[in-house]
């Protein structure tokens, strides 16, 4: 991986222009993407088979899998990957139900191991508050720059004189003259 | 002097912007922030690789500062770290303890026979769950873990003489201090 790296670096960087590093940039990226894929493959082991499920149970656990995210092809939640590692939590999150856990326990249970990336639905907290609400900032803000914008070529127009009659009269005849 | 002012801040919102998309663009989306770090090692007792009669968990690691290096045979990156972890035991700095994940234990000791065993022990996950409890995503995965039990640092992937010099060793130094 490093040596691939170095092989951009080396034919990229020195002196070259802006956008040749941002295409630098994306390459190493999609060469990374790549790479990971192709790791992810491997890790691909059977699961072995449990007893089958109630179809109450199955609803409630494929609903609860669509909201965790695979963490091995990451835009994939777990109810969807063919990753060895998502089998192996969707036999986890089996096993936690059939200790009677919650849907919360669950979740709980396996974001104290892997994070709240594994949530697809953000916790608000310190860390993400301005992802929840930045957008309302930015809402409000461009609401109130409006709003002075408005005030303020609402008394543009005001100042400018009301035109009287008598100048009104003149301007017609010469109008009229031409 | 409000109306320079006024003009430059279009400019400063792009490069706010350029910041930020660029900041995205470098960070590595694989590196998925530890929950692990500062909580207690997850606890286990697993078979031996080498005796599977005897167990080894997280017990008989108390008083010592050692690493979880989580492997596989399957595992092509812990290939490319392996040649550090013989440096590194050669070294005698601290146990290093093989977490075999989703392996076949014939197919790990022959790996192991064929590389060199740098694993004061190695254990079998043989099922994946304890692996789980450590929020592994991949394969290779090191955990440094203090004295008391405590998980102090987390490295995803391969390591290497960098990775090794730079992070692995004054983190273990500082804790072998205290």
């Amino acid at each position: 991986m490093k040596a691939i790296a170095r092989i951009f670096l080396a034919n990229a960087i020195p002196g070259a222009e802006f956008g040749a590093f941002v295409a630098w940039k994306a390459r190493q990226c999609l060469t990374f993407i790549l790479i990971a894929c192709a790791f992810a493959a491997h890790a691909q082991t059977p699961t072995p088979e449990m007893a089958p499920m109630s179809p109450e149970l199955e609803v409630r656990l494929k609903k609860l899998e669509t909201e965790l995210r695979c963490l091995v092809c990451q835009n994939q939640t777990l109810a969807e990957s063919p990753a060895g590692l998502a089998g192996d939590l969707r036999r986890e999150i089996r096993l936690l139900a059939d200790q009677n856990k919650s849907n919360e326990e669950i979740k709980e249970h396996l974001r104290a191991r892997y994070g709240d990336f594994v949530l697809y639905r953000p916790p608000v907290d310190g860390k993400t508050w301005l992802l929840w609400f930045g957008p309302f900032f930015l809402l409000i803000g461009g609401a109130i720059l409006l709003w002075i914008m408005n005030r303020r070529r609402n008394a543009m127009m005001q100042t400018v004189a009301p035109v009287d009659a008598d100048a009104l009269q003149r301007a017609n005849a010469i109008l009229k003259d031409e | 002097m409000l109306r320079t002012w006024r003009y430059f801040l279009p400019l400063a919102i792009f490069f706010g912007l350029l910041w930020f998309l660029y900041t995205g663009l470098s960070l590595n989306p694989r590196e998925i922030p530890s929950a692990l770090i500062n909580k207690p090692t997850p606890i286990f007792a697993l078979a031996q690789l080498h005796s599977p009669e005897k167990k080894l968990g997280n017990a008989d690691m108390k008083g010592k500062v050692w690493l979880l290096n989580v492997w596989g045979s399957w595992c092509v990156s812990c290939r490319y770290e392996h040649p550090f972890l013989n440096e590194l035991s050669k070294a005698q700095v601290l146990p290093i303890i093989g977490l075999n994940w989703k392996d076949k234990p014939e197919d790990a000791k022959a790996w192991l026979a064929k590389f060199g065993d740098p694993y004061t022990a190695s254990v079998s996950d043989l099922d994946g769950r304890t692996a789980i409890d450590f929020g592994v995503y991949g394969a290779p995965e090191t955990f440094v873990i203090d004295a008391t039990g405590m998980i102090r640092y987390k490295h995803t992937g391969p390591i290497d003489a960098t990775v090794l010099s730079e992070k692995l060793l004054p983190v273990i130094r500082e804790l072998k201090k205290s």
